[in-house]
């Protein structure tokens, strides 16, 4: 049963010797501005309510899709993210909205996301958090895990092949540390040298698979030494913690010497998605975690007491973060669902259009009509017809 | 300008789109300084370093992979299966991300999947395959399959230049036993146009790969013994198919018969068959026969391998049944 981790319980693996922990004034953190300090309060305090949003618009069924929540792991998000340069490219999972956040998603393009809008990020065509921006520096994760993997070994090679000085990211799950595409793309990259760090986030489970199920291996950064790459473990829900192990990472990826293995420590407090209802989580687990360990209350308290922000610069944050969201959901609920055309075009360069089947061709009324066969109903698990 | 073979016209190739463009770079299993399992990429690390022909682990999702976040970075890699077969372990990779890539996240993908396929040469079940089927199957994938020394060179500067992912499937049997004088200038063969390999006019055979070679055997034979003039049509291109030229065969001949190296079930040749049906009913004369390997992995043993493939005897065969029809 995954415990509530605090700072003090995670540690600095000590693989290959390198990634030695600094006293807390030489850390990456300590040299952050006020203003920086709030900025990633502000991303995982934006990445929270946007989230809460969605929940809304998904019990009013303008959600078309499932609806995936970074409850209590917004700060493993926000603070990897925010140590990327805006040159550097990192790829998202699907409790990373909040570093494409970070890393310039905006608000109206994940509504519409999850809406399916026709002037969506991907018109439609993928759903949730899905897409990406290689100008932004994100590049959209597909759904069987660990691909992003090789891809990212891929997008760095190409960094270190054209000696460009930018770094790659990319998050895995614990469960996902299982799959042949994470080991065959971190070994690549590892030979390689390319200038890539992969955090693995372990947020206790991978739908409802624990990660003693996962992996006998006694903790995911363990996993380093056989890549022969230096590992790192950090608390996932300190935000400093985050940043801090992260640009080391990527410092460290930025001066040739390669991949750097992270293991995050985190809580997944909702289920895989909303229609998850955690049966499988022991009593009283997800509610020790919300009391004891929620990252956005841990970092509000330090803002203030250990920065001495006052109660009324972190409020004016909470106050911006409701009417950026209001603003975005009404400009999002404004578009429509995109053209039913659009769905033949693009799947190659050339030819740009496929052509739409004979018996569509001047058809194209059978889009208004959500057809429902006759025999179908819907089945009660007791097997109920209603 | 002297003949080369179809194993050096496709190296011909990769030195010429190397020396082309900057963001063209191999990558596979032992390409480098071994050359490559059948030496197609030998000297490439000798003019282009180790940056640009890059010898991988054992890795085909981790090499495919990379090569596809490469290409959406501007490069153009050219990735090895060492035997295609192995192309299975990234079927993943290849059918849910690089094929999806441009539709679902405007992603642009060039990169080409090259590898030594098909069977005749006693390679046992792993080493023989043809696996092109499964990937037509995949919106967003282009497939070539040449079967001469010239589309072998002309088509990897094609795909090369593409700016889609195209698997490239080179018939082993095939890059020692034809030559050909390469055609002079930049030579490129557009992806998606059939050749007629032969004309006719009494029936069509439409295949790929090594049997066009059985096929023109068979054709030959056919006009000796029976007097019959046939087409055959040689597809390069498997995805996209050439319609336009399965359809004029069709229809000057009235008679088609499909022929592939691939095992029967869910082989092209079904889709062939089906996309004449509904495009030239009316022109057969016959119904669309198929020759084809049997359903089975395919076996080592001489006596079993040439049991399970097709041969040009079948194809006499069969053409003579179709013509009695």
């Amino acid at each position: 049963m995954p415990k509530a981790t605090t700072a003090s319980s995670a540690k600095t693996a000590t693989v290959s010797g390198k990634g030695k922990r600094e006293k807390p004034g030489d850390a990456a953190s300590s040299r952050l501005s006020r203003e920086q300090l709030l900025d990633l309060y502000y991303w995982m305090r934006l990445t929270r309510t946007l989230e809460e949003r969605l929940v809304a618009l998904y019990r009013q069924t303008k959600v078309v899709g499932g609806l995936f929540r970074s409850l209590g792991q917004e700060a493993d998000a926000v603070g990897s993210a925010y140590a990327l340069e805006r040159r550097d490219i990192l790829s998202p999972l699907i409790r990373n909205l909040g570093a494409m956040l970070v890393k310039g998603a905006t608000p109206v393009e994940i509504l519409k996301q999850y809406m399916a809008k026709g002037d969506s990020p991907t018109r439609g065509r993928e759903l949730n958090i899905h897409f990406g921006d290689t100008e932004r520096g994100f590049i959209g994760q597909i759904s069987p895990l660990g691909d992003m993997v090789p891809v990212m070994a891929g997008v760095t090679l190409t960094f270190k092949m054209r000696r460009e000085d930018r770094v790659g990211l990319v998050y895995i799950g614990d469960g996902a540390t299982s799959t042949g595409a994470f080991h065959e793309g971190i070994n690549f990259a590892a030979v390689q040298k390319c200038p890539l760090v992969v955090i693995v986030e372990n947020n206790g489970y991978a739908y409802s698979t624990p990660t003693w199920k996962q992996t006998a291996a006694r903790q995911f950064v363990d996993k380093a030494i056989g890549y022969g790459v230096p590992g790192e473990q950090a608390d996932g829900n300190d935000v400093l913690a985050v940043y801090d192990v992260t640009k080391r990472a990527v410092d460290r990826a930025r001066r040739g010497e390669g991949v750097t293995l992270i293991e995050l420590l985190t809580y997944r407090r909702k289920g895989h998605a909303e229609h998850d209802n955690q049966s499988y989580v022991p009593d009283g687990e997800i509610e020790r975690w919300e009391r004891e360990n929620d990252p956005i209350t841990r970092y509000h308290t330090r803002l203030i007491e250990e920065f001495e922000f006052s109660p009324a610069d972190v409020d004016g944050v909470d106050d911006r973060v409701r009417r950026e969201v209001d603003g975005a959901t009404d400009v999002a609920e404004q578009s429509g669902l995109p053209e039913a055309l659009d769905a033949l075009t693009g799947v190659y360069a050339d030819p740009p259009v496929q052509p739409a089947l004979w018996y569509r061709v001047g058809a194209s009324s059978v889009v208004d009509v959500h057809e429902r066969p006759e025999g179908w109903g819907v089945y009660s698990a007791k097997g109920d017809k209603s | 300008m002297a003949e080369i073979t179809y194993l050096e016209a496709i190296r011909e190739a990769l030195f010429e789109e190397m020396e082309r463009d900057q963001n063209v770079f191999c990558l596979g299993e032992d390409i480098g300084k071994y050359g490559g399992a059948f030496k197609v990429t030998e000297g490439l690390l000798d003019t282009f370093g180790e940056s640009r022909v890059i010898d991988s682990p054992i890795s085909e999702i981790g090499i495919v992979g990379a090569a596809a976040g490469a290409a959406h970075m501007g490069m153009r890699p050219v990735v090895e299966m060492q035997f295609i077969d192995f192309i299975a372990n990234a079927y993943d990779i290849l059918t849910n991300y690089v094929a999806t890539a441009r539709y679902r996240a405007f992603l642009p993908c060039p990169m080409v999947v090259r590898g030594p396929s098909g069977g005749y040469v006693r390679g046992g079940p792993f080493h023989s395959q043809n696996p092109e089927a499964g990937f037509i199957h995949t919106p967003g994938l282009k497939v070539v399959y040449p079967s001469t020394a010239e589309d072998a060179k002309g088509l990897m500067k094609a795909a090369i230049r593409d700016d889609d992912c195209v698997l490239f499937f080179e018939h082993k049997y095939l890059y020692r036993r034809i030559k050909a004088e390469m055609p002079a200038g930049d030579h490129v063969v557009p992806i998606g146009k059939a050749r007629v390999a032969r004309e006719g006019r009494d029936l069509s055979i439409i295949t790929y790969a090594a049997t066009v070679w059985k096929a023109l055997d068979a054709a030959e034979q056919l006009e000796k013994e029976d007097g019959l003039l046939v087409e055959v049509i040689d597809l390069r291109s498997l995805a996209p198919l050439d319609d336009e030229a399965i359809q004029a065969t069709v229809r000057k001949t009235n008679r088609a018969l499909v022929v592939h190296e691939d095992t029967r079930t869910g082989g092209i040749a079904g889709e062939i068959t089906a996309r004449i049906n509904e495009s030239s009913f009316a022109w057969l004369d016959a119904p669309v026969l198929r020759v084809t390997a049997h359903d089975v992995p395919l076996p080592y043993a001489p006596s079993l391998e040439d049991f399970v493939l097709p041969q040009t005897a079948d194809i006499v065969r069969a053409a003579r049944a179709l013509a009695a029809y």
